[in-house]
């Protein structure tokens, strides 16, 4: 089933962190299995943020395969090697999980690509985000679990995406969680409800162009095509227009960037997706539950129709 | 084109629409008479009246105080801070008058039999689904599956309503004062849907039977479904209907479109007892 939600506030940093997980925790009869959030802060001057994992949560219910934590710890160093080989500088870094950390690097090198490409050499490795202002965070446990787990109640921005997942066509893991950064291109994130009945050719066709996939979840076929659209040229808005006739199922996703917010339904609206928007702020969801919890009075909300494409500024 | 004999329940304008080329169909004797008995249906007093506050109550918890005041013979109950949550209201199988001071989330008012109910915001997807009998207003927008598989009664949504309002239905009217999604009366196979605005691709998509009138732009027909001709019948019941909706729009009906099924389909138009029960 899967729920997804998201809110942006029109030319306001908030605590959205906050509002994130009380909407996602209200959806978590939808999903109980993972939850991940794609937050959209105020940044760290011109240096990146970068999100990466070295690991899987092992803990009960994951279908990761178990590992020695120690290993966490000499994959780190290699990610240290990595990062310095490709020219970039850490500034900072924090660990947050066993196997989850935060850095704020510079990188003056031209393409992300090859910056992510040497962490990504690293076994086990992936990177969750690389932004300006997009932190991307997802773990095994529901939003309060994940929120207190990574400290993201007193996380401030404009907006974000989140997810409950419902593992129906791939693990409990880390890595089929939702929201998918859409890699290599800072501060782009999905995440999706729904099917995608044509993963395999369009999968297929992205890899024959370079793209990389790092599961076997349909919703990062969504990333990675809007990444493919984008590194093209083609601007968001239309990007998400061609998924809707180039991606076959029943699906409603949200995408963000640095400073937009956007969502899209396919020709079959067979998706739910409820949504408010006001002059200060937009918020969207699975069910108006959700919006409740951050709008707890009488609100006027409509469902988007089939076919629709909307994106919001910040 | 096959021709309808004429009987009681047409002159009650119940079954008005031409029907061509359909198989037959065998309506009930409105004078026969049934007794139907439900264990959860209470005797109420519409003049007694009580408040539930839903705040801090879960759909389950609020159900059992429907029905636990409904069983000391309150017949109007107002539901305070529903905050949109889910099958409220559901199973309530006798007559009485339901004020939701505020919106609710899915299935919402499913599975009832004679209930008049008054929803003052929004309804998310599947609200009536099931309805037997009864009236429900919606005063602002509706999710989608608005009315699924209604088997009678009378279905109303001011605002606009999603995808798919009317699919599976088999009796009973939905009328939307605004727009409605794509797949609007999908496998319809009774009963009768008035749209006052635009409706969305697909509309009447493998229509058994029943009508479906709209006023506004029509996306695109889906497989099954044809246009016919507005009749002098159809623009009196429509009058009537729109009077009992509570709908302020001003409307010309016999600019309205009208779309019936096209197709011949079997052995499937025998009037359930339930509905019988829901049409008398």
């Amino acid at each position: 089933m899967c729920g997804i939600a998201g809110i942006i506030h029109k030319g306001k940093s908030t605590n959205v962190g906050g509002e994130m997980q009380k909407m996602l925790q209200s959806l978590k009869h939808r999903g109980p299995d993972s939850t991940g959030y794609a937050l959209y802060g105020d940044g760290e001057s011109n240096n990146y943020i970068l999100r990466f994992k070295v690991g899987e949560n092992v803990k009960e219910g994951s279908s990761a395969i178990m590992e020695d934590a120690s290993i966490y710890e000499a994959r780190k160093d290699e990610v240290n090697k990595k990062i310095e080989e490709a020219g970039a500088k850490i500034h900072k870094q924090a660990q947050i999980t066993p196997y989850s950390f935060r850095y704020v690097i510079s990188y003056k090198g031209g393409d992300l690509l090859d910056l992510a490409k040497l962490i990504e050499s690293v076994e086990m490795t992936e990177i969750l985000s690389l932004g300006k202002s997009l932190e991307l965070i997802k773990d095994i446990g529901d939003a309060t679990v994940v929120a207190d787990n990574y400290g993201l109640n007193k996380f401030n921005g404009t907006h974000g995406i989140g997810h409950t997942r419902m593992a129906t066509e791939s693990g409990v893991d880390i890595r089929s969680a939702h929201p998918y950064w859409a890699y290599p291109f800072s501060d782009v994130s999905v995440v999706h409800n729904g099917q995608l009945t044509n993963y395999w050719n369009n999968r297929r066709t992205l890899e024959k162009k370079g793209m990389r996939f790092m599961s076997s979840c349909d919703s990062e076929l969504i990333a990675v095509y809007l990444a493919d659209k984008i590194r093209s040229g083609v601007e968001l808005k239309d990007a998400m227009r061609g998924s809707l006739e180039d991606l076959d199922g029943v699906f409603t996703y949200l995408v963000a960037t640095k400073d937009k917010l956007g969502m899209a339904k396919d020709h079959m609206a067979a998706k739910p997706m409820v949504l408010y928007e006001s002059k200060d702020l937009v918020a969207l969801a699975s069910e108006e539950v959700a919006i409740r919890t951050v709008l707890p009075k009488e609100i006027d909300t409509y469902d988007p129709y089939e076919g629709e494409v909307k994106v919001w500024q910040a | 084109m096959a021709s309808l004999k004429k009987h009681k329940s047409q002159e009650m304008g119940l079954h008005d629409e031409v029907l061509t080329g359909r198989t037959q169909q065998v309506f009930f004797n409105p004078e026969e008479s049934e007794n139907f008995f439900y264990h959860d249906a209470y005797d109420v007093d519409f003049n007694k009246r009580t408040e539930i506050d839903a705040n801090n109550l879960d759909c389950r918890e609020i159900n059992d105080k429907i029905k636990n005041m409904m069983s000391k013979g309150y017949g109007t109950i107002v539901i305070k801070n529903p905050g949109s949550k889910h099958s409220v209201g559901v199973g309530i199988l006798n007559k009485l008058n339901l004020i939701v001071d505020g919106s609710l989330g899915y299935f919402g008012i499913g599975s009832v039999d004679g209930p008049t109910v008054r929803i003052s915001g929004r309804v998310g997807w599947s609200c009536a689904e099931n309805m037997m009998a009864g009236k429900v207003v919606v005063e602002k927008n509706a999710g989608s599956c608005f009315g699924a598989a209604i088997r009678g009664g009378d279905l109303i949504c001011k605002g606009s309503v999603g995808a798919r309002s009317g699919i599976d239905m088999k009796g009973g009217t939905i009328i939307v004062g605004g727009d409605a999604g794509a797949f609007t009366g999908f496998m319809m196979q009774r009963g009768r849907i008035v749209i006052l605005g635009d409706v969305g691709p697909n509309l009447g998509d493998s229509l058994y039977d029943g009508t479906i009138f709209v006023g506004g732009d029509i996306k695109s027909l889906g497989a099954d479904a044809v246009e016919a001709e507005m009749t002098d019948l159809d623009v009196a019941w429509l009058k009537r209907k729109l009077k009992v909706s509570e709908i302020d729009k001003k409307v010309d009906f016999k600019k309205m479109t009208k779309i019936v099924s096209g197709k011949k389909l079997w052995n499937y138009d025998n009037l359930e007892p339930t509905e019988r029960k829901g049409a008398i």
